[in-house]
Formats: structure tokens, C-alpha cells, sequence
């Protein structure tokens, strides 16, 4: 059982801002997001583009965000709980028990969910008997590449992961890749090297095909792929791999008996806290009158949940207000010595 | 303000006077027409808001800029008519547009 101040769920600029702010007041965090690494959206979405509208910082990119913010809150030592969603939540008297989906539990005072749009899940086939192969001979991400040693492997997309998989594993495995169009958005050195051993029938190349049905008793046997004028080639396949990226799901937190109005949770303005004493929302998952889903709004939204946050953890100390330019304590706790 | 027709999966057809300059996806997120979930919130960063235009404006659209067709390939059950209703201003040449609404966006 971890025992923490705040438990912040949700590791994107908003996220880790509010670590910061809950350190500069003296209180502990931890924080908890799906994906293998910092930064949320920014990280996964556009991780080299620029972004104009931070306060201060005139140009920066995705990724130079997330890792100015990892070194604000380097002096705070916050644990990262990265690869785990947040599964279940229980209130225990005063505290809240909260569990994540690789059973890692946590007895906090408050909870932040600074879950940005959900947590991030891939995007899977739209047909249907996919669902019975998924984890078996049908998989989003691979976690074992082994398994594929000389299989019949059918690779569906067209962006870098897709390319990089095809690419790899057609040294030891026999490869179709499969995507909707001519024009692939991998690197442009991935679809020279894809086209090449197209060329020299080390893969299989079929584009403007999507999947049509796949079928096999308890693994797959055949995958159908129908092309755009309605052909439809049925190929024999091991296994098949789907990379269509990510989409965010809100997943469990719809479930926590929250205020939800399309897919956003309300809140109120003076310290971001839910109609659930002890839950406050900050960042692009919560909405009140005026919300704009700006970076910098998340962060002042963290600042106030941060502060909201406070009369869970110390209910017998009065918070004060400081400047970290003149307070002692703050700057104690940000390790700064002189 | 032009007639922006919108199909949804339910067979309802929703058809809302949209202010120009506005997008097709601002158009239905503020008229509650569901099915445009609009994650990323016009960044074309997400593909949720992927829409089947009716072929016959298909050609009277404005081109797909980059990027439009890369996450394309990431919307659900994409088809030679979709396009991101993010990326479609609305204006006079837009007026009496349809675009039908996918059974779902992920």
C-alpha cells in the first residue's frame, strides 16, 4: 500500500504542473497514467510540434514541455506509476483506497484527475470476429516478438509502427502489410525500405485493401482483405497486427458517481473539486461555464485543485498563502540552497 | 450562416443553420448531434470527428491539407469519402452540404 497526500491521475502537462504546485505547499503525490511514459497528449500526439501558447514561452515543442515540466518537479521526487490505469476507487472513512490495473494500491486524502480525454487505448479492427483473437493469434502492440519467428504475419496500417514492424519482422517472418491507401504517413525512409523488399518479395505489399473478415477455429487461419473497387483476396496468416495509434477512452472514471456531461466532468471554479468531496478534475477532463482546453488554463486549474487538495491532507493546519520568490518553506521544499 | 445536413447512425437527419467560418465538427459538437466525439478538439490530432461527405461534394470541398489522410488511416471504418469535419470551414459554398455521421468514432 502506498500512503500519499494526493494521488494525480494522469501524467500530461496539467498532471504534472499540480505535482508541483502540491509540492511548493508540502504536500506528497503520486501520479498514475496508462501510457509508458510522461507527458499525455503532448508527448503522444505531437510530440515534435510546436506549441505558441505556453505564457513565457514563445515556441516549444510537445516534448520540451514535458521535460521542463520533469525538471520543475524533479526537487519533489514524485513516484511515476506508468503502463497503469486506475481501475477502482473506495472511500475508507477520511481517505480514499485506490487500486490500478497492475494492482498497485494507494490510501490517499485526495484524488486529481488530470486525465486529459481518457486514458489511451488502441484503436482496434471494426470487425467484429476480431474481438475472439485479440491476445491470442491478434494483437494491438507486441510485447513478444518470438512468437512470430517463421509465421505468416498480416500487418494492417500505414504509419510508423506498422512500417517499422513490417520492416523487422520480414527478416524472420513471412510479412503482408496491408493499408488503405497508396500514400503511407511513416517515415519516408521506412516506405523506400518497404518498397524495396516488396520488390525483392521479402513482403508482400497490398495497399488500397482494408480487412474484410478474418476466420480459424481457435487461432486464425485466413484473413480476407477487400480493396477499394471491392476485390476481395483471401490470405492464410498466422497472426495478425492492427497499428491504427491510439484513442482515448474515459474507461473507469465513469463510473465513480461523477457529474459527466459528454465525456467531461464538472467541476467548480473555486478549487476544481467535483460534486465528489476529495475528487477534483483539472485540465481538458473537466468543464464549467468558460472552460478552454489550453495548456495554461490546466495549469491554473492545478494550482487551485492543488490548494483544494490541502484540507484533506492537513485538516488541522491552516494554509497560507506565498510566493515561492519569498517563501522559506517553499523553497526549502524545491531543495534550493544559498 | 449556410444548411449543414448531418446524417446520424440512428437514420436521423439533423439539418442546422451553421454560422460560416464556423467548422462542420464545431457545427454538430454545439447542436448535441451525436457521433462526433471531436477528442483532440479541432487539432486533427485524433480523428474523431471522421464523417462520410455525400459524393456528389465531395469535389466542391477544399483539398485535404498534410495530415488529413495520415489520420485518416486511424478513423474508424475510413472510406474514399471521409474527411475530418474538423478540417471543413463552413461558407457559402459549403450551404446544403450532407455528411453522414459513422456508427461510431473509435
Amino acid at each position: 500500500m502506498n500512503k500519499t497526500d494526493v494521488l494525480i491521475i494522469g501524467a500530461g502537462p496539467t498532471g504534472l504542473f499540480c505535482a508541483h504546485q502540491l509540492g511548493i505547499i508540502g504536500l506528497t503525490c503520486e501520479i498514475v497514467d496508462n501510457l509508458d511514459k510522461a507527458g499525455g497528449q503532448c508527448i503522444e500526439l505531437y510530440p515534435d510540434k510546436p506549441i505558441y501558447d505556453i505564457p513565457a514561452v514563445p515556441e516549444c515543442t510537445g516534448e520540451e514541455l514535458t521535460n521542463n515540466l520533469l525538471k520543475q518537479i524533479k526537487p519533489f521526487n514524485v513516484k511515476f506509476h506508468l503502463n497503469e490505469r486506475v481501475e477502482e476507487i473506495k472511500k475508507n472513512q477520511n481517505r480514499w483506497h485506490v487500486k490500478t490495473s497492475a494492482g498497485v494500491e494507494f490510501d490517499v486524502a485526495a484524488i486529481v484527475i488530470a486525465g486529459g480525454v481518457g486514458s489511451f487505448e488502441p484503436r482496434k479492427f471494426s470487425v467484429k470476429e476480431c474481438e475472439k483473437f485479440e491476445g491470442n493469434s491478434l494483437f494491438y502492440s507486441i510485447k513478444d516478438k518470438s512468437i512470430f519467428k517463421d509465421k505468416t504475419i498480416s500487418i494492417f496500417g500505414g504509419g510508423d509502427s506498422a512500417l517499422d514492424w513490417a520492416i523487422e519482422l520480414s527478416n524472420t517472418s513471412k510479412v503482408n502489410l496491408i493499408h488503405r491507401r497508396d500514400g503511407f504517413s511513416g517515415a519516408e525512409a521506412s516506405v523506400q525500405k518497404l518498397k524495396e523488399l516488396n520488390d525483392q518479395g521479402k513482403l508482400n505489399l497490398f495497399t488500397k485493401y482494408q480487412m474484410d473478415s478474418v476466420s480459424g477455429d481457435k487461432q486464425i487461419e485466413y484473413v480476407k482483405i477487400k480493396h477499394d473497387e471491392g476485390e476481395i483476396k483471401e490470405i492464410k496468416s498466422d497472426y495478425v497486427l492492427g497499428f491504427f495509434g491510439l484513442i482515448m477512452q474515459l474507461g473507469p472514471i465513469l463510473d465513480w458517481g461523477l457529474n459527466i456531461d459528454k465525456k467531461t466532468v464538472q467541476v467548480n471554479t473555486e478549487n476544481f473539486e467535483t460534486n465528489v468531496n476529495g475528487i477534483f478534475a483539472i485540465g481538458d477532463i473537466c468543464s464549467y461555464p468558460g472552460k478552454l482546453k489550453l495548456i495554461l488554463s490546466g495549469f491554473h486549474e492545478g494550482a487551485l485543485a492543488a490548494r483544494g487538495c490541502f484540507k484533506y491532507a492537513k485538516p488541522d493546519e491552516k494554509l497560507r498563502f506565498e510566493f515561492t520568490t519569498t517563501s522559506k518553506a517553499a523553497q526549502e521544499r524545491l531543495g534550493i540552497k544559498k | 450562416m449556410a444548411k449543414i445536413t448531418y446524417h446520424t447512425h440512428d437514420n436521423k437527419t439533423h439539418t442546422i443553420d451553421v454560422q460560416k467560418g464556423l467548422t462542420v465538427m464545431e457545427g454538430a459538437i454545439q447542436n448535441d448531434i451525436p457521433g462526433i466525439d471531436a477528442d483532440c478538439g479541432g487539432g486533427m490530432a485524433c480523428a474523431t470527428c471522421h464523417v462520410y461527405v455525400k459524393e456528389e461534394w465531395l469535389d466542391k470541398l477544399p483539398a485535404k491539407e498534410d495530415g488529413e489522410e495520415d489520420m485518416l488511416d486511424m478513423a474508424f471504418e475510413p472510406k474514399n469519402n471521409s474527411r475530418l469535419s474538423c478540417q471543413l470551414i463552413v461558407s457559402d459554398e459549403l450551404d446544403g452540404l450532407e455528411v453522414n455521421i459513422p456508427s461510431k468514432q473509435g
